[in-house]
């Protein structure tokens, strides 16, 4: 089956079609201001390749910071009134509180606190205040607000207090944007209900993207379903992303890792990215990358989303060399290295000018570094090549012999050899690596719950069993579905045997299914 | 150090890091109640901080903590209407006002709770805690090495319940009992521990802690902001030594007891490569072996530090990759005698080894 991926990115619009594992086509055109035009162009230039069938294509797949870009700029935002069903608990820290002035000040639109909510054992807090809701519901619908978030505690564990509130919210306010916290998953109040406010201020832009999107996609004449990328190397149906725009948040860096990985062959693998100013390395594990544990803000907010883990050093193409310390970076020229570095006629010498010199790569004008000392170049290329074997041994994680993926357009930086690496990969047409990455993303499924009074193996069996019913509807064809992660955690101070279990499976997009919908 | 200052806003981020890592791995996030006393000095509230040795002999001085899970805290987050409750039974029992707060624990969240009581109530706090760290319970405070009285102790729960303990066999029944109580309130209850003498305090208080956390979290801020290694800073301040530099390669936790137990094996970088070291926990780090050796037990303090920021890795938060140095920084002179060593070496945790210190030259 063929599939279309697209990387909306800041400056490119990358756009290709993937047959199986062979790329027909490729192109490269400019990111517009409406997002939506440089998609048109990018198909329209596509679909005019000779080899490329619009009948056979069966999924078309964008990934696009539009909806990171739309949180840090503070722009396309909608004001969100916050519920939190939650006392006698938790009345201390109330919605907003740690949010930047300026955002805040766009999306704030009041919270209201209701008597609700569940311990970590299943048993209610409190009664839910129903008419407590009722009440809140006829100020919300007064008020003129399109937009509300809703919170309970412990709701992953029990969603019953956000489903009852969003009930009464319906019957005295019907249209507007509501997301309910136990949708976005995970534990933690505070940073779920940030989360949850960010995607119901996101919803209606959401909405108009992803039409324009499909719009695009008419009007180019291919009748695929729409697929967005998910900060996991997941897709989500446009539907569903049009309801969680959150989901898109930084699939950029998972889609250039798996994009490496699928161009390379290598599903465990160290990914080096070498740019203009910095060098990413992130860490693939069954395909996926490895991802931070920390808690992640965006546009200042703090979330606990799970993050692809990299590493960035102050090491690229453009990073300036001193010739008189010999040190690389972190100071780079950027993207003005066309007019600085030496051998593009400038007077900067960049890691790129030492590279040239070295006879690593042939640009520009070589004649321009011959006057360097070999000595310096060598000393110069060894500090460069240590800079990365410092930061590869930093992400692998563990000793075993590792293959690492290179890409980026400063790949000539990274040496053949490698201290714990067991082949270095220079992938060809790697700058597409981000829409290759879209176009194989997967579909997921994934449970993070609280597991009592059962064996460790009965708590991951049952998570298994829910996480892949979950990935099914999301649209995963059943026989290509793998667990990919599996994390189970005791819990302190708990009593009886309580286990915090979380399971992931991956699954390819049913194709079956595609095809019947493309026949109605 | 006068007697008497306000902990300045300023300082409140510097005590909740400073805390952090002083929770040795345990004693949960301060974050939450950091907010919450943020909050309350926005509205006007200023805590002052007062030195033990100027507290009267006859003083009464509050003991104040919260108790249960810390997964609690990801969801339930800290209330100071709800910390003060107990505070107020306590006072209404004795039919008197609280001269001063005090911490039972600098570790981790339990450093603000007394902070957020005080702010709403206006009273001064204590600079001293009963462990100058986090611990597991009770039993391995200092107040419990002094064999001093555990009881009457009030607990608070967020809805209309509070439960006082009249009397108590001993600490580990003191402890038992309001473990007992505190899983039906949803794994969570604010306790005011017995009142203690400003005499008490003064002679079986750990002195000096809120000081040393807030000192701590200064000292890692300011190197960040001159670029220099906050770790290297610690150390220098705070007469740590460096055990180890590296990378977490596996973690393997179980619940017993209630407690999360496990163990996490680093391998080494940069000055430690080919190394290894292995750090045995019960909610806070306990036992530290370089390459099979015991280098260090409680109750040193071990510490495991993100590499690059400083800032404490909890043992719920160990995860595979993490890049991180272990340091240990000297007990309180309080648990190396023999009775305190009792409480807080590795026998009080069911250990067949001695305390091993990694400052051997300071002795025992």
């Amino acid at each position: 089956m063929s599939k279309i991926g697209i990387d909306v990115g800041g400056t490119n619009t990358d756009a290709l079609v993937l047959d199986g594992t062979t790329v027909l086509a490729a192109v490269k055109t400019a990111t517009t201001a409406d997002v939506t035009g440089g998609i048109a162009t990018a198909l329209r230039l596509l679909l005019a390749e000779p080899n490329v069938d619009r009948a056979a294509i069966e999924a078309v797949i964008i990934g696009t910071t539009h909806f990171t870009n739309a949180v840090v700029s503070r722009q396309g935002l909608k004001p969100v009134t916050a519920v939190r069903v939650c006392l006698p608990a938790s009345a201390a820290i109330v919605p907003y509180m740690d949010w930047p002035d300026d955002l805040r000040g766009v999306v704030r639109a009041g919270h209201h606190l209701l008597g609700g909510g569940h311990e970590y054992d299943g048993q209610p807090i409190a009664p839910f205040d129903a008419e407590g809701m009722a009440r809140v519901a006829k100020q919300i619908a007064d008020s003129g607000v399109e937009a509300v978030a809703i919170s309970a505690i412990f709701s992953p564990l029990n969603p019953s207090c956000e489903e009852d509130a969003a009930a009464i919210l319906r019957q005295h306010a019907p249209h507007l944007d509501v997301t309910l916290s136990h949708k976005l998953g995970r534990l933690g109040q505070l940073e779920r209900e940030n989360v949850t406010i960010l995607n119901s201020s996101l919803m209606a832009l959401a909405r108009h993207t992803t039409d324009a999107f499909a719009t695009a996609l008419k009007e180019s004449g291919i009748e695929a379903p729409l697929y967005l990328t998910q900060n996991d190397g997941t897709v989500m149906r446009q539907e569903y992303a049009a309801t969680f725009p959150v989901y898109s948040f930084s699939s950029g860096p998972t889609n250039s890792m798996r994009g490496a990985a699928f161009l390379s062959h290598i599903n465990d693998a160290i990914v080096v990215d070498v740019g203009g100013t910095t060098t990413d390395v992130g860490c693939l594990r069954h395909g996926f990358p490895n991802e931070a544990n920390n808690i992640v803000r965006i546009g200042g907010v703090r979330t606990n989303f799970r993050m692809p883990d990299v590493l960035s050093i102050g090491l690229g193409g453009g990073s300036i060399v001193d010739m008189a310390t010999g040190t690389v970076g972190p100071k780079s020229v950027g993207f003005r290295i066309g007019q600085e570095a030496r051998i593009f006629g400038g007077n900067v010498l960049t890691a790129t000018d030492i590279a040239v010199a070295a006879g690593l790569v042939e640009i520009g004008d070589k004649s321009r570094v011959a006057d360097l000392d070999p000595a310096f170049v060598r000393r110069t290329v060894e500090t460069m090549y240590g800079m990365v074997a410092d930061a590869v041994d930093r992400m692998k994680l563990d000793a075993k012999p590792t293959p690492l993926i290179a890409v980026g357009g400063g790949a000539f930086l990274i040496p053949d050899t490698l201290p714990g690496i067991s082949q270095v990969v220079k992938v060809p047409h790697s700058g597409v690596a981000n829409a290759v990455g879209a176009a194989i993303a997967q579909v997921s499924g994934e449970v993070d719950r609280i597991f009592r009074d059962r064996t460790r193996d009965e708590a991951i069996a049952e998570a298994r069993a829910e996480a892949i019913e979950q990935a099914v509807r999301s649209g995963a064809d059943p026989a290509t579905i793998v667990v990919v992660d599996v994390e189970d955690l005791p819990l302190a101070y708990l009593a009886g045997n309580t286990l915090r279990t979380r399971v992931r499976v991956v699954g390819d997009i049913k194709a079956t299914s595609d095809i019947t919908t493309k026949s109605r | 150090m006068s007697a008497e200052r306000v902990v300045t806003l300023e300082e409140l981020d510097f005590l909740a890091t400073g805390a952090w890592i002083l929770g040795t791995g345990g004693g949960g996030d301060p974050y939450h109640g950091l907010l919450a006393l943020k909050a309350l000095y926005a509205e006007g509230a200023r805590v002052p901080l007062i030195q033990a040795d100027t507290l009267a002999d006859d003083a009464m001085v509050g003991v104040i903590s919260q108790m249960g899970a810390p997964v609690v805290n990801l969801e339930r987050t800290a209330d100071p209407a709800m910390t003060m409750k107990p505070v107020v039974m306590m006072e209404r029992h004795f039919n008197r006002r609280f001269d001063a707060l005090m911490l039972s624990e600098i570790g981790g969240g339990n450093s603000i709770q007394p902070f957020l009581a005080a702010a709403k109530l206006g009273r001064p706090v204590v600079d001293a805690d009963t462990m100058g760290r986090a611990f597991p319970s009770v039993f391995h405070t200092s107040f419990a090495v002094g064999d001093l009285q555990s009881y009457p102790y009030a607990l608070a729960d967020i809805r209309d319940n509070e439960v006082m303990v009249m009397r108590c066999e001993n600490w580990l029944w003191n402890e038992r009992i309001a473990r007992k109580i505190l899983v039906e309130w949803g794994s969570r209850a604010f306790s005011c521990k017995a009142p203690r003498t400003g005499r008490e305090v003064k002679d079986w208080g750990i002195h000096g802690s809120v000081t040393q956390a807030i000192e701590i979290g200064r000292a890692l801020h300011t190197a960040r902001l001159r670029h220099e290694d906050p770790i290297a800073a610690l150390l220098t301040q705070q007469n740590g030594r460096a055990l180890f530099r590296g990378k977490v390669i596996d973690v393997e936790r179980r619940t017993t007891a209630g407690h999360l137990r496990g163990v996490c094996q680093l391998e080494g970088l940069d000055d430690n490569r080919g190394e290894h070291y292995s750090l045995e926990f019960q909610n806070e780090f306990l036992v530290g072996r370089h390459d099979g050796a015991i280098e260090v037990t409680t109750p040193d303090l071990i510490c495991v530090l993100d590499s690059v920021s400083g800032e404490a890795v909890g043992t719920e938060r160990l995860r595979y990759g993490q890049r991180v140095t272990v340091i240990a920084l000297p007990s309180p002179k309080l648990f190396l005698t023999p009775k305190g060593l009792a409480h807080t070496a590795p026998v009080a945790f069911g250990y067949d080894f001695d305390f091993v210190s990694a400052f051997p030259a300071a002795g025992i």
